[in-house]
């Protein structure tokens, strides 16, 4: 026997295809193992899996088509199985079939035989047939197709090794079936294109007779392809134009259709002559499960039980994990601190502030990860169970009034319809929404959603400024996305994405299955490992870029001489006082101090979150390291100590103080920080000055860093140390009102989308343009609605409770008008294809 | 003339034809929908729209609009 060894030296492959729900991804894992790669389809956002097997101890491509129903030009799907096969020619297909439907599979394998490439139908889950009666002459069905048939129930590791051993020898073999599903009144016509191809002088790979099946069927992109391939396509084309119009003429039925009931015919004799079916009484368990999961009162609240479920699990659940596994980024962070060269006095080293940078934002997304490795997980629950197109079935109606899919339901629960949700995860699950027009509404409202980090800013400004309405203030907000966003999606679907298509609504309510345990976890990991590899990555990059324009061009050379001086009086200070004590002379070098506030600050570090026992590990290790300091530090043993310990604070506090300044001095006069001032005549609609624009610009890397921009800006006040962040907004905002606030809030929920979630855009969307929209809608929206809720307001003189229940009730109001805009679909239902 | 739109739940009717083309009329081809075929009404989404249908064990759900475009006898 040959080796595959040989097959794979020239770069043969071996495709899965079958439709959706007949166990494709599970045989897939089943002969490939973990070694598989996810990637995109060049020019199109199909998923593209593919894997390489260890077939006896060989490796061979295996790649995994997108489950599909036909192989028609309709969808992009399709297109990429059919593409995949015609122009990378595997070398053979193993075509997934649910062996207890086998009458609609043989749909797709009849197309499936008339590319003619060598082929193996697998019979998946037959324990599920013979549970259900049927039983299956495999050897009779081989026989009648040409093809190997191999039944297996690849769930419960059976068959699993004669479908490997079979997929070898018919590799090897390479010979295809001579089956032909018989058209009946079209074979004359279908003859008689392939002859017109023939005839021609171009040079064509393709299937003669698949090439005259598709021009019946008029197939846009076998158009295009003899267009391109052929000299005169026009003998051809015109060849079957009349062949068409004569078989619609004599048959009174359309070709395609003619076609499409003649597969389903010959799919009906087969299925009669192999496939027998005890009939059974027993409402089946699916049945069971639906009457309860789709009734009309209880499907509902199910549904909101799940959501609910599936937000307690991962935001609030997931986000109480990040507080074990947040000491180890900050570890990370420490150790950056401990390799970079130490920082002066009022300095520091470039290195050291952008690799701390580069930590902090690094850190801020995977934060995340234990929370959307939960979401994954019970994503791929939702999606294995069969539940997930159930959630679309219940609340289609309402969302396809505002342009949106049934499918739509999940992602908007992920990006966080009601409070705390991630945009990026959100956006990667709209991929399985067929509607494209829908998809890409989805995609652009999520960002408009409450994810989690917009909410510290959402807290500190409700605690200032509406402290006696929390709860009223976060209904306003979880309620008022929600309203906004409908009524925009509906305005992008009836202009920007007007000319997507639409797909119809039709889909498989899938019975339900039991998702195993590897199946999920292996999603999971395949998701968080596609967040690391493509977002984390950008977004690092980004914030280096970011970066600068907050530290460039820095301060001016007077105010560095300031505080230069400032900071001079403070040593001198410290040195002069510390003289005076015992410990004077050990620090009566010029970096005395420096050392000293640097072991200060390690010592703090080591102690934080330290347990008794450690702690006391911890002083004997800096007391050998350092007595002196150590006494110092401590202020402990002596009197003296106590004195040298408040010498030192108050060194400690200038020191901080000139830093808050110097840092503040540098945004306000940093390209970004030029920008928000630049922006305040302007942003003066919405009640906005300087220092807010500033924090809502440097959101752009995570909206978490809004809040602690903010905190940079309000510098603590001389002799008031240690104030809440809410105290100091306060009091550095004396002229802000409930209205500014108001309208702060508004801009924050609509802000635009953060750098990964622009980049999770460009990604599942395929599209610079569609991220751009995105971004610029959002910013122009947000601002709008703030400065007129700001404006109007200040005008009618409203208080911040009269403006947001006046707002509150003009968007419900919108939301539902808008509601009732009768929608254009782009579904052709009349003439031939759609081109 | 009857429509599979008009169909109730828990009724059995055969499809006569199909009446739209291009892309709804494949999808609704492909998804096993055929003149001769018998399909059972199984419910309503608790909004009405869309509907459930069981053609040959198996089972879709499509909207009404859509399913305006099959003729049933």
């Amino acid at each position: 026997m040959l080796k595959l060894a040989e097959l794979v030296a020239d770069k043969r492959l071996i495709a899965l295809a079958g439709q959706p729900n007949c166990g494709k991804s599970t045989v897939f894992n089943a002969i490939t193992g973990a070694s598989q790669h996810v990637a995109n389809y060049p020019g199109v956002t199909v998923e593209k899996l593919s894997a390489f097997s260890s077939i006896n101890s060989t490796r061979v491509e295996i790649v995994d088509l997108p489950g599909t129903y036909s192989l028609t030009s309709f969808s992009p799907e399709e297109k990429v199985s059919r593409d995949f096969i015609l122009h990378d020619r595997p070398a053979t297909i193993i075509n997934v079939a649910d062996a207890s439907s086998i009458k609609r599979s043989l749909y797709l394998t009849f197309q499936l035989l008339e590319m003619e490439t060598p082929l193996i139908l697998n019979l998946n889950m037959m324990d599920v047939a013979l549970k259900k009666g049927i039983s299956i002459d495999t050897e009779g069905l081989a026989k009648e197709l040409g093809i190997p048939v191999v039944p297996t129930s690849i769930k419960r590791g059976e068959g699993k090794k004669a479908l490997i051993e079979t997929t070898e020898k018919s590799v090897l073999s390479g010979v295809h079936s001579k089956f032909k599903v018989d058209y009946g009144p079209m074979e004359s016509a279908i003859e008689a294109i392939a002859s017109a191809i023939t005839a021609s002088s171009g040079s064509l790979s393709h299937p003669l007779r698949w090439l005259a099946i598709k021009l019946m069927e008029d197939d846009a992109e076998v158009k295009k392809l003899i267009n391109s391939t052929i000299p005169e396509p026009n003998t051809i084309f015109n060849r079957a134009k009349e062949e068409r119009s004569k078989f619609k003429k004599d048959q009174g039925e359309s070709p395609e259709k003619h076609i499409a009931y003649a597969r389903y015919k010959e799919a009906n004799r087969i299925n009669a002559a192999f496939i027998t079916q005890k009939p059974m009484k027993n409402k089946s368990f699916t049945d069971k499960i639906d009457a309860v999961v789709c009734h009309k009162f209880l499907g509902p609240i199910f549904l909101a039980l799940v959501v609910f479920a599936l937000y307690n699990l991962s935001i609030v659940q997931g986000y109480k994990i990040t507080n074990y596994t947040w000491p180890l980024l900050a570890k990370l962070r420490f150790f950056t601190e401990w390799i970079m060269p130490d920082p002066g006095f009022i300095t520091e080293p470039m290195i050291r502030s952008l690799s701390l940078w580069f930590v902090d934002s690094v850190n801020a997304l995977l934060n995340y990860i234990p929370i959307f490795f939960i979401l994954f997980a019970l994503i791929a629950i939702l999606e294995d169970s069969g539940y997930m197109p159930r959630m679309a079935f219940i609340l289609d109606r309402l969302l396809a009034r505002f342009g949106l899919h049934g499918q739509s339901t999940l992602p908007m629960v992920l990006g966080g319809v009601y409070v705390g949700g991630c945009a990026v995860p959100a956006i990667m699950s709209t991929k399985g929404i067929p509607d494209e027009k829908a998809r890409f509404a989805t995609m652009m409202i999520i960002p408009m959603l409450n994810c989690l980090a917009k909410i510290p800013l959402y807290i500190l400004i409700i605690n200032i400024y509406f402290a006696d309405h929390k709860s009223l203030l976060m209904v306003f907000i979880a309620t008022i996305t929600l309203m906004l966003a409908l009524p925009v999606s509906k305005i992008l679907t009836l202009t920007v994405l007007r000319n997507k298509p639409s797909e119809p609504f039709i889909m498989e309510l899938p019975t339900y299955h039991l998702p195993t345990v590897s199946g999920v976890l292996k999603r999971a990991f395949e998701r968080i490992w596609m967040f690391l590899k493509k977002i984390v990555t950008i977004v690092a990059a980004v914030a280096v870029v970011i970066f600068a324009l907050l530290q460039f061009p820095g301060l001016t050379h007077e105010r560095k001489a300031w505080y230069d001086n400032q900071a001079e009086a403070a040593i001198t200070t410290f040195h002069q006082k510390i003289a005076k004590t015992s410990f004077g002379e050990s620090l009566n070098t010029n970096d005395g101090h420096m050392e000293l506030i640097l072991f200060a600050d390690r010592y703090k570090k080591a102690r934080r979150g330290s347990s008794k026992a450690s702690m006391k590990k911890i002083n004997t290790r800096f007391k050998s390291e350092n007595p002196i300091f150590y006494s110092i530090t401590t202020g402990k043993g002596s009197k003296e100590a106590k004195t040298a310990k408040k010498i030192l604070k108050k060194l400690s506090q200038s020191r901080k103080k000139l830093l808050r300044g110097i840092k503040q001095e540098k945004i306000k006069n940093s390209f970004l920080g030029k920008f928000g001032k630049a922006l305040e005549p302007v942003s003066m609609w919405a009640g906005f000055n300087w220092r807010v624009n500033i924090a809502l610009l440097s959101s752009f890397a995570a909206k978490e860093s809004t809040v602690a921009t903010l905190g940079v800006l309000y510098q603590q006040e001389a002799g008031e140390e240690n104030q809440s962040l809410e105290k100091r907004m306060e009091q550095g905002e004396k002229g802000f009102t409930q209205l500014h606030a108001l309208a702060l809030l508004l801009m924050m929920a609509l802000f635009p989308p953060c750098v990964a979630t622009m980049i999770t855009l460009k990604i599942q969307s395929g599209s610079v343009k569609i991220m751009l929209i995105s971004f610029t809608y959002q910013s122009l929206l947000g601002f709008m609605i703030a400065s007129a809720v700001f404006t109007i307001s200040s005008l009618l003189g409203l208080t911040g409770l009269q403006a947001m229940f006046g707002f509150w009730i003009l968007a419900l109001f919108v939301a539902v008008i808008v509601g009732f805009i009768k929608p254009q679909k782009n579904i052709t239902v009349k003439g031939g294809c759609y081109d | 003339m009857t429509l599979l739109s008009k169909t109730t739940p828990g009724d059995s009717v055969d499809i006569k034809q199909v009446t739209a083309q291009g892309k709804l009329g494949q999808r609704l081809m492909d998804f096993g929908l055929y003149p001769g075929l018998t399909v059972k009404g199984v419910s309503n989404a608790p909004l009405e729209d869309p509907m459930e249908i069981e053609i040959n064990g198996y089972f879709l759900s499509l909207r009404h609009e859509e399913a305006d475009y099959v003729e049933i006898s």
